[in-house]
Parts: structure tokens; C-alpha cells; sequence
């Protein structure tokens, strides 16, 4: 019995609705507000007033500003780029190397240990570094004086000079599991016979990885660097845990700028201001990314 | 002509010994080099393991690298007692369940009109749904704070249930109407609203039994980015009994004259529960996985 006007296709647009209105209220109309109140002065009491584009002129001069992107830079160094190259290398020799010659268990184990730090919360990971950084009692100056380094010893997290970098060689501490993971699964699609092929043609290692692993590996590549780009750029937590973007504005990242500006000076506009640029910067990012990646698809199948 | 060829087979042992010496040289180098790198990634951790488990004296006698000679539960009391931390691991998991359980029934919704329905401008409504996750939340937070306050939402685990379900509920949607625009037998709709089901029981008797894999694997992922949110919670709970562990954590900052063991617990107790669910969902992540239902 077929029911009359029944289509498979008709009256699936009611379901829709919560996730519409939900998007709307929690995403849309914040975006659009924040937008709004970029251009205000405001300090979230009373009406916003309408300055125009005076936070964007106010920003163009502020040091701090272009301090934060600066980090964040510096940041996309730390959480992309050595993670991935390192991952890229870690996990073909892994795999090519330490899995045929000692096992496969070996190699899982290697793995397992350098995914480790992933399975926590990036906070909490923070706080673990912090402890360890502490400069009184933290293990890492305790270790050096120990050994007769105490000239060594930093206040890691408190000194302009050592904070970035502590900071930095924590996010890699912290990323290099997920490129490695991701590459090693990649490398289980590589036809072995492809390497043989190369090895009797008498390339060697590296030309091996240039040539044949790494532009199979693109769309490996391609996820890790974007999503790790991504998360540079929207960094916060490891800031506010390890240095509150200090010290000065040593640490100073886009996104803990907005936050400060907007719960602790109660600066609202300019806070969006920062937002909004900010934002922009990860859509415009996005967008190019996809684009190479879509050319790259294009030449490939050509 | 045999001298020539007498020559040549020494250079050819001559080279194999040699290869064999690098070959076991380059073992014996790299193996010490992956085993000092697993211990820098294990090593923070360790420490905070093991010194949490001291009584402050056996710190303050044999420093940081010593194994603690008997498991003092003592520190990890204290810190336990300080950040009340049974109400915020409560806290913790309330928030991530109900997020998790929400933002699959928006993502089922969605992904059934999407991937089932396949409603007209579906691409449009995934590539929108996907730009709510690149965008930084910093450009939500402060309209949405304002707007919790204003209707009595503030400081609730709900306001961060609600935006935490809605950002997560965009990847659901994008995975699961792969997964049912590419993989959900067509035959089994056709037959269910054939016999006279209307959507919802489609919904509710066919879709979600067959794509249990799928949905609880969503579930596990849910779960956990749930529980490791920091910025969202940090701005929309602020009293100490709404907060959750990793904020709890962040804020536990050594007052003056905190022993090192305590604060070592403090950083241990956040790291524990994550090690706990890491386990418990592997079997959960790779069934789901293996079941083919995860494109």
C-alpha cells in the first residue's frame, strides 16, 4: 500500500529546525554582535557608544596588538611546524625502520609513549609544566643544580626571555603525538612495493622519503597543518595557566588579549576588535588552505 | 683475471662487514635516541606521579627524582579536600554527559534531514555548520555572556551545556550525514515509510539502532572535548561550586608556602581521570571505527 503523495524525499525540512534556531542564538547572532560592538566603546554596563573605526585605528598603533600576533607566530613555529616535521620523520622511520627491523610491538610502544601527552587536556598539561618549571623547587633547575649547572637555572615562566620559549617547547612537547599518529596511519596506505621498486633503482633513504612518502602522505599533511594552524592561532589555555601572557607582553597571544580587554580591563569594544580580527585572520587561513590543497588535487589528477 | 676477481670479492666482504658495524652502530645510536625521547614525553608526568605520593618531609629530604618509600596518600588528601574536588569532578562529568547527549540529538536531527531527507542547499547548511568550528570562540564569548546575565543563565552548568552542544553539534552534523548520505541502506527507508512510519519513528526505530556505532563514538569524542574545555567554562561558571577540573586546575595556584606535594597532587588529580577515559574508550572508539560506519 503505497500512501498517496508519499514522497521519500518530502517533509525532512521540520528536522532541521533546533539545530537552525540553536546555530542562530549561539553562533550567528553573537558573530553578528560582537561584529557590532567592535565598533563601540562600551564597558558592558549601560548602552554602548558608537566610535567607528576608531578600536581598528587604536589597534594598528597598539604594540601589544601586533605583540600577540607576533607570539602566535612564534606559536605556529612551536605547534606546527617542528611537530609536523618531526612527526613526519619520527613516524616513517618508525615505520619503515624500527617496525621491519625490531617489530611491530616496539614500534607501537614508541608511539604509544610520544602520543601520551595528547591524552590530557592541554591545561592540565600546562599545570604540569608549570610544576616542573617552578623556579624555586621545580624539577627541571633542581635536576641542573644537581649536576652542578646551577648557572643553568631560569625562572622559566617569569623571565622575558626564557617565557616564549618555555612556552613553545611545551606545545611541541604536547603536539608531537598528533602528527606522529596521523602520519603513521597514513603510511599503512604506501604500497611497500613502491620502496622496493625505488631501492633497486638504488635511491636511498631520503630520496625515498622525498619522492615517495611524503607527496603520498599530502592529505595527511594537509589535515595536520591546518587543524594544528588553527589551534595556534585560537590558543589560550596553556597561557592563562603557565603565564597570564606575561611577563609584559612577552607571552601576550590574540586570544587572551580579547579576554583580558574584555573581563579584566571591561573594555568591550576593543576586546571585539581583537576578536574580530582574529577571526578573520582563521577564515582567511582557511580559505587559502583549501584552496592550495585543491590546486595541488587538481595538478595531481592531471 | 682471477687476481682481479680475488680483489673484488675481498672489497665486497670488506663493504658488508663495514655495513654490518654501521648498520648495528645506527641500531644501538637511534634506539637510545627514541628511548630518551619517551623519556622527556613520559618524564613531566612521572614526576608529577611520584611526588605526589610523598609526605612533604620526604620531599624536602630526597628532592624530586626519588621514589617515594611509602605511598603517602596525605597530599593528595589535602589538594582532594582544598579544590573540593569530588564537586568539581561531578561538575566535570555532569557538564560532558549532558553536552555530549545534546549535541547528538541536534547532530542526529540535522544529519537525518542532511543525509536522509537530503534537503535541498544540504552543502550550503554543512559548509555553514563547519565555519562554527574554525571560528574562535572569543568572538562568541562576550554576547553570549552578556545575554546569560541578562536572563538569570550566568554561572550555570546549562549556559555551557547549551553553547558548548550547539559548537560541538557542527562536526556531528558534518560526520554523521556522511555517514548516512553515503553508507545508511536506502532500501531500509524506503521500506520503513512504506509500511507507514512517519519520520520520527524512522527516526527513532531505524536510523539510530543501525547507527549506534557511529553515534557512540560521537558520544566518546563529545565526551571528552567536553571535559577538557577551559575558555567557555572559565568565563560562564565563576563560582567554585559550577567549576569543572581543568579550571579547578589552572587556578590552583601555589599560595605561598604550598608544599611542592601538594601541588603535584593538584596537577595529578587533573591528569588522572583523562588516563581513566583514555582506556575505558579505546575498545568504544575502535569498534566504532572498524564497524565501517565512520567514513
Amino acid at each position: 500500500m503505497v500512501q498517496k503523495g508519499f514522497s521519500l524525499n518530502k517533509g525532512y525540512a521540520p528536522f532541521l529546525l533546533p539545530g537552525v534556531l540553536t546555530f542562530l542564538f549561539i553562533i550567528i547572532i553573537p558573530f553578528m554582535v560582537n561584529t557590532y560592538l567592535s565598533f563601540t566603546q562600551w564597558q558592558g554596563v549601560g548602552m554602548p557608544t558608537w566610535v567607528g573605526l576608531a578600536n581598528y585605528q587604536k589597534a594598528l598603533r597598539d604594540v601589544a596588538f601586533w605583540a600577540s600576533f607576533k607570539n602566535n607566530l612564534s606559536l605556529i613555529v612551536a605547534m606546527v611546524i617542528i611537530p609536523t616535521v618531526l612527526g613526519l620523520f619520527l613516524a616513517a622511520f618508525l615505520f619503515d625502520y624500527i617496525a621491519t627491523k625490531f617489530g611491530q610491538r616496539v614500534s607501537s610502544f614508541f608511539r604509544a609513549g610520544y602520543y601520551l601527552p595528547q591524552i590530557i587536556p592541554v591545561v592540565v598539561a600546562a599545570v604540569v609544566w608549570r610544576w616542573v618549571l617552578q623556579p624555586d623547587w621545580g624539577v627541571l633547575n633542581w635536576m641542573l643544580t644537581s649536576i652542578g649547572l646551577e648557572g643553568l637555572t631560569r625562572n622559566w615562566l617569569g623571565n622575558a626571555a626564557t617565557a616564549l620559549p618555555s612556552v613553545m617547547a611545551v606545545m611541541v612537547w604536547f603536539q608531537l603525538g598528533y602528527p606522529l599518529v596521523i602520519f603513521m596511519a597514513g603510511l599503512q596506505r604506501i604500497d611497500p612495493e613502491l620502496y622496493e621498486a625505488s631501492s633497486l633503482d638504488g635511491a636511498s633513504w631520503f630520496q625515498r622519503f622525498r619522492h615517495i612518502t611524503i607527496p603520498l602522505l599530502r592529505p595527511e599533511i594537509y589535515v595536520v597543518v591546518l587543524t594544528t594552524t588553527i589551534a595556534a592561532l585560537k590558543v589560550f589555555a596553556p597561557i592563562y595557566a603557565m603565564t597570564r601572557g606575561g611577563p609584559g607582553t612577552a607571552t601576550m597571544v590574540a586570544s587572551y588579549f580579547s579576554y583580558k580587554y574584555f573581563f579584566e580591563s571591561a573594555n568591550v569594544g576593543y576586546g571585539a576588535t581583537m576578536a574580530t580580527v582574529l577571526t578573520l585572520l582563521v577564515i582567511v587561513i582557511t580559505i587559502v588552505y583549501i584552496r592550495i590543497q585543491r590546486q595541488q588535487e587538481q595538478r595531481e589528477s592531471q | 683475471m682471477a687476481n682481479k676477481s680475488l680483489a673484488m670479492n675481498e672489497n665486497v666482504y670488506e663493504q658488508a662487514n663495514r655495513s654490518v658495524i654501521t648498520t648495528r652502530a645506527f641500531d644501538t645510536l637511534s634506539l637510545i635516541g627514541l628511548v630518551l625521547l619517551f623519556v622527556v614525553m613520559l618524564f613531566p608526568l612521572l614526576m608529577v606521579l611520584t611526588n605526589s605520593f610523598k609526605s612533604e618531609a620526604e620531599y624536602a629530604a630526597g628532592g624530586p627524582l626519588t621514589l617515594p618509600q611509602s605511598l603517602s596518600w596525605e597530599s593528595i588528601r589535602i589538594m582532594w579536600n582544598r579544590m573540593d574536588y569530588s564537586i568539581k569532578l561531578w561538575n566535570s562529568f555532569s557538564i560532558s554527559v549532558l553536552t555530549a547527549l545534546l549535541a547528538i540529538i541536534i547532530s542526529l536531527f540535522n544529519a537525518f534531514a542532511l543525509g536522509i531527507g537530503k534537503v535541498k542547499g544540504g552543502a550550503f547548511f554543512l559548509v555553514f555548520f563547519l565555519l562554527a568550528i574554525t571560528v574562535p570562540q572569543d568572538v562568541l564569548v562576550y554576547p553570549l555572556y552578556y545575554f546569560f546575565k541578562l536572563i538569570g543563565l550566568y554561572d550555570t552548568r546549562f549556559s555551557v551545556i547549551l553553547t558548548l552542544a550547539v559548537l560541538h553539534s557542527a562536526f556531528g552534523t558534518y560526520l554523521l550525514t556522511s555517514v548516512f548520505s553515503v553508507t545508511f541502506p536506502r532500501e531500509l527507508v524506503e521500506a520503513a515509510l512504506i509500511d507507514g512510519c512517519n519520520k520520527l519513528q524512522l527516526l527513532f526505530r531505524v536510523v539510530v539502532p543501525i547507527s549506534m556505532p557511529s553515534l557512540s563514538v560521537l558520544f566518546v569524542f563529545f565526551f571528552i572535548w567536553t571535559w577538557n574545555e577551559f575558555f567557555l567554562p572559565l568565563v560562564f561558571l565563576v563560582s567554585n561550586d559550577n567549576q569543572t577540573v581543568p579550571i579547578a586546575m589552572a587556578l590552583a595556584r601555589g599560595e605561598r608556602g604550598m608544599a611542592v606535594t601538594t601541588q603535584s597532587a593538584a596537577a595529578l588529580l587533573g591528569v588522572v581521570p583523562c588516563i581513566i577515559f583514555f582506556f575505558l574508550f579505546q575498545r568504544t572508539l575502535t569498534k566504532g571505527i572498524t564497524a565501517g560506519s565512520v567514513k
